[in-house]
């Protein structure tokens, strides 16, 4: 473990000269005016002076490593990493801790689909009141407008997933399928791989509420409208239809491999070219690298297809920011370690562990962008993730209700899957479940 | 009867099998077959070991869960099932309405109330929290009950009672070895459910230093899942093995007292 922590000190080291760096030759400021409520970072850093306890509750691998390099920085502040589970299992303990009153952490990891609904019932200390909203310009566009919410900054960014299509070189070459610039390119590969080799399939689906959301995103659908406690859901938009009109030829043709994400055999699929091709955020590369040997050399990664073929457009999957919790008992001190971990040493670190960053001056610095992976044959794989990451398509929100509308996804659209029936009439499904929801749970919501 | 056998039995066959493979023979290998190399030893000691030797602990918080809560839940049933069935005392009718009731809830879905509640004395995220819920196990009263009204006839209660014998000396002494196979069944019964109780830690506990196996197994089985995913199939799989060993040994041994429990009653003597 000293290795490691050598390398995260060493890391700390750069990532402080390059942040000092970056401060000096971004004089300017940006130029969107911040919201009012703006205090200065005095406080953070007088918090940070004084020391103190806080608790993070985190599940990145890089957490650990994370803690112990700011500890050896602030040996003053004593930081409780608990991995208190993995996203809805983390959630649900929050959500039930704010309820109670008691029990929450200072600072959570909390992935971008859920931060809403953290943030509107009032739960996460808004940052602009440590004056962090002069940092936007020092994220790309596409995490920044997930962390903010109305004029709130409510977490600083910490991986991203602009998504882009990993696909297997060797498959592709054997069966003689050029990369798929547009969707409809895509549905004629998905048949001629699947009737060239039955027991092989262009990509695998069951039905994950992330990835829909994410294609219907790519495909400019704005299936959720929020202000304030008044919801649109309309899953019946331009944008969605695109999407199901091409998704449904392969739900329907039985061309997605019925291999549940993640799962052993998902692992066993990517290594021996079953599934061919991942359309997914840009953290991927990272799993391919610690849990797909078997794909070493194999696998390249090009832009996502798109409706058109023109113009790039992509959408972020996945992805989370590091949240002060308004239970904290030292709010200026919690806002200093996410202050840390997402604008300053912690960054290294969660680079190194193969996250995918959102700051941008890790995106376009030389050393990451024009990096050669051997596992993906020497490709540059950064350069073509880290220009997905300027290609999001702008105005995507997320329902005030995203975790709860996660877990009902399988009862509804999650069926159409099963059974091999057009997407629509699940996706409709899904929209009435949460109008309901929504109602019950005091907003206003309407369908369409 | 060979479908149901071969229904029960191929997971476990399959959980044996896959125990005994490393992380990339998992991958590489079909479910029911043995890998390129027998690596059960070696994951046994990779579970013992990862994160710091944590799986030794939550095994220690599974036992500690179950000696406590499954043992103090029995011996509650026990003496509560024995004075509702042999004494006569007002509102025990209504009691037993409560009982019944309490057996149709679900306990999942008393988990996050029973949290607030703990919350506001300060006993979330304390192997309290997880120990005074199981403690409470209405199914183990109200079996103890139908069998105490059979299995202990009033008459020896009142040749005790003849002989100068006190209230709980009877019990201690005459009761509880007429109910040794109700008890077993109600301490096997709510050992199962202790040792599997899964929903209740979840909700109650944040550090994993607190966690019974199960909550700690999925745990680490979500690591598979997402962005920086470290997935450990390998430990996941030996882990859950381990898990279920006490609870086979615990079966075979109280098998007999199991069986001649469940019948008792059925037949009229």
């Amino acid at each position: 473990m000293s290795r490691i922590r050598n390398h995260a000190r060493a890391a700390a080291a750069l990532v402080l000269a390059a942040a000092l760096a970056v401060g000096c030759s971004s004089g300017g400021g940006s130029s969107s005016a911040p919201a009012a409520a703006t205090g200065s970072q005095d406080s953070v850093d007088a918090a940070l002076k004084a020391g103190g306890e806080i608790t993070y509750w985190s599940w990145t691998p890089s957490a650990k490593d994370q803690v112990a390099a700011f500890q050896k920085e602030y040996p003053n502040v004593k930081v409780n990493y608990v991995n208190a589970g993995t996203n809805k299992d983390e959630y649900t303990k929050l959500q039930n801790a704010i309820k109670a009153g008691s029990g929450a952490p200072d600072v959570a990891q909390i992935e971008y689909y859920a931060l809403p609904q953290f943030a509107l019932t009032d739960s996460l200390v808004d940052l602009n009141s440590y004056g962090f909203g002069s940092f936007e310009k020092d994220y790309s566009a596409s995490t920044w407008a997930q962390v903010k919410n109305g004029n709130g900054v409510y977490g600083l960014p910490q991986d991203s997933g602009p998504m882009a299509l990993f696909y297997n070189k060797e498959v592709f070459g054997k069966y003689g399928i050029a990369v798929p610039k547009t969707w409809a390119e895509y549905v004629d590969a998905a048949k001629k791989l699947h009737t060239a080799d039955p027991t092989k399939y262009i990509t695998a689906d069951t039905g994950d509420a992330g990835f829909t959301l994410s294609m219907i995103w790519q495909a400019g659908g704005h299936p959720f409208s929020v202000d304030g406690r008044n919801v649109k859901i309309n899953f019946g938009d331009e944008g969605t239809k695109k999407w199901t009109s091409v998704w449904n030829q392969l739900v329907e043709g039985k061309l997605l491999s019925p291999i549940a994400g993640w799962s052993d055999d998902w692992f066993r699929a990517l290594g021996d070219g079953t599934i061919a091709t991942l359309p997914t955020g840009a953290w991927m590369p990272g799993n391919f690298i610690s849990s797909v040997p078997g794909g070493s050399g194999k696998w390249a990664v090009a832009p996502m297809p798109t409706y058109d073929g023109q113009k790039a457009v992509t959408a972020e999957n996945g992805g989370s920011a590091q949240s002060v919790v308004k239970q904290s008992k030292n709010p200026a001190l919690a806002a200093a370690f996410v202050r840390w971990l997402n604008h300053g040493g912690g960054v290294q670190p969660f680079i190194k562990s193969g996250g995918f960053p959102s700051t941008t001056a890790d995106l376009s610095s030389p050393a990451f962008v024009d990096e050669a992976l051997p596992y993906f044959g020497g490709q540059k794989v950064n350069q073509v993730l880290t220009q997905a990451s300027k290609d999001v398509a702008p105005g995507w929100i997320y329902l005030p209700f995203q975790t709860y509308a996660n877990s009902i996804y399988s009862d509804t659209v999650g069926k159409a899957y099963l059974a091999n029936t057009g997407l629509d009439a699940g996706l409709a499904g899904w929209q009435q479940a949460l109008v309901d929801y929504g109602n019950q749970q005091g907003f206003t919501v309407s369908a369409g | 009867m060979a479908l149901y056998l071969l229904y029960t039995l191929v997971p476990l066959v399959w959980l044996i099998i896959n125990a005994t493979k490393t992380q990339p023979a998992l991958f590489s290998t079909s479910g029911l077959s043995f890998g390129d190399s027998f690596a059960l030893f070696d994951n046994i000691g990779k579970t013992f070991g990862y994160n710091d030797g944590i799986f030794f602990r939550w095994l220690g918080n599974t036992l500690l869960y179950v000696v406590v809560g499954a043992g103090g839940a029995t011996i509650l049933a026990t003496a509560a099932g024995y004075g509702l069935a042999k004494y006569r005392f007002p509102g025990r009718r209504g009691v037993f309405a409560v009982v019944l009731g309490a057996v149709a809830v679900p306990p999942t879905a008393l988990a996050v109330p029973t949290f607030l509640m703990f919350s506001k004395l300060g006993l979330t995220n304390t192997p309290l929290a997880v120990i005074i819920p199981s403690l409470i196990s209405p199914f183990g009263l109200y079996l103890i009950w139908v069998y105490a009204a059979d299995a202990i006839p009033d008459e020896l209660l009142e040749a005790a009672r003849i002989d100068g014998a006190g209230e709980l000396r009877i019990f201690l002494t005459v009761t509880l070895r007429q109910l040794v196979p109700g008890i077993i069944t109600v301490t096997l019964f709510t050992m199962v459910q202790t040792w599997n109780n899964y929903f209740l830690p979840l909700i109650m506990l944040s550090e994993p230093k607190w966690y019974p196996l199960t909550v700690g197994l999925n745990q680490w089985s979500a690591q598979a899942n997402g962005a920086g995913a470290q997935p450990i199939f390998n430990l996941v799989l030996t882990g859950s093995l381990l898990t279920i060993i006490p609870l086979v040994v615990a079966f075979l041994l109280m098998q007999r007292f199991w069986q001649s429990g469940l019948s008792a009653g059925s037949v009229k003597q």
